[in-house]
């Protein structure tokens, strides 16, 4: 068990080297979100595979979630999904109101400018690790005020 | 790993192959942007450096571990505190130089390079270069200036992963710390 610090700095890190590369060149910037969301994604694919190995066959897309939520969620971010809402249509709102990689940012509307950068490579570890359970989906990300995010999960259909 | 979600309130472990794996994205990210080993490495040494800045404060607040005396001692902390704090594991430290002012950190299981193979492709990339990095930037904090590279790599075909360390000179108090 490693401590929790290296991957914040490391998270930090990444997205200054991004996003400075980008400075100059403000068109970029999508190009880099999409960057940090493609890391995630691997990093996302790896973990659930690890997590999985020894657990029983999911029952349905919702025990997927469920299962993101709770256990992925908890072993990442070391707590739960604080809400979960769906239409039962394919959409799904996961709500953690105390995000650990915004926590450390501001408790407001500071800095909500910069929220995206922090939560672009968390989008890509959900659909990565939903993608490696086979279901694909998009998942964007909302903060009005921090530390509190929202997910949007959107199942594509095959 | 259990279905029962263990609410531990002990937060500030987590998983460590979140780390491994993210810190494998982006290395691989670096090797697609710059298509040079030594660039590569430059860009890790980089952002270690970064982070060993700010990891020192991190490091000092959580440890209650005051100035040490000598270099011998900052070995000590380094490979029984903080390699262990941070990452897990307890280097070995050998090969003191006679002097005293060089020594080696011998890993064991280095935790970054759980899930990796070096394709033939990148000989001269020293994957994990950013701890180079982390530890020159931390030391720089405690007036130090020291001198870190890996000598031997298991990645690379060597029987251990070596980092040898060397002790360059004391950074004088009133001088402002050199920038990036």
């Amino acid at each position: 068990m490693a401590d929790e610090a290296p991957f914040q700095f490391l998270h930090n890190e990444v997205i200054q080297y991004l996003f400075k590369s980008a400075e100059n060149r403000e068109t970029e910037n999508g190009r880099n979100v999409t960057k940090l969301e493609n890391m995630g994604f691997r990093v996302g694919q790896g973990l659930i595979e690890r997590m999985t190995k020894d657990t029983v066959r999911f029952k349905d897309e919702l025990d997927i979630m469920k299962f993101i939520c709770k256990d992925f969620w908890t072993c990442v971010f070391k707590k739960q999904i604080d809400n979960l809402r769906t239409n039962h249509q394919g959409i799904y709102v996961l709500q953690d109101n105390k995000f650990r990689l915004l926590s450390q940012l501001s408790a407001g509307k500071q800095y909500l400018e910069h929220a995206p950068k922090y939560l672009a490579f968390t989008c890509g570890l959900v659909r990565g690790a939903l993608s490696n359970l086979g279901v694909k989906s998009i998942v964007t990300s909302e903060v009005s005020i921090m530390p509190a995010c929202k997910f949007q999960v959107m199942i594509q259909k095959m | 790993m259990s279905r029962q979600s263990n609410r531990t309130t002990d937060s500030k472990k987590m998983n460590s192959e979140l780390f491994t794996l993210t810190y494998g994205a982006l290395v691989t990210q670096l090797c697609k942007d710059y298509e040079n080993d030594e660039e590569v490495n430059k860009q890790l040494d980089k952002m270690g450096y970064n982070i060993g800045v700010r990891l020192i404060e991190d490091f000092l607040a959580r440890s209650s571990i005051g100035r040490c005396q000598d270099f011998r001692e900052t070995a000590d902390v380094i490979a029984k505190s903080a390699f262990k704090t941070y990452l897990g594991i307890t280097p070995s430290v050998t090969n003191w130089s006679p002097a005293g002012d060089e020594f080696s950190l011998i890993l064991e299981n280095n935790p970054l390079v759980d899930f990796v193979e070096l394709p033939d492709t990148h000989s001269t990339l020293i994957y994990s270069n950013l701890l180079c990095g982390v530890l020159r930037g931390a030391l720089e904090m405690v007036q130090m200036a020291v001198d870190v590279r890996f000598v031997q790599d298991t990645l690379r075909g060597d029987n251990v992963t070596e980092i040898r360390m060397k002790f360059i000179k004391r950074i004088e108090e009133n001088l402002p710390a050199g920038d990036e």
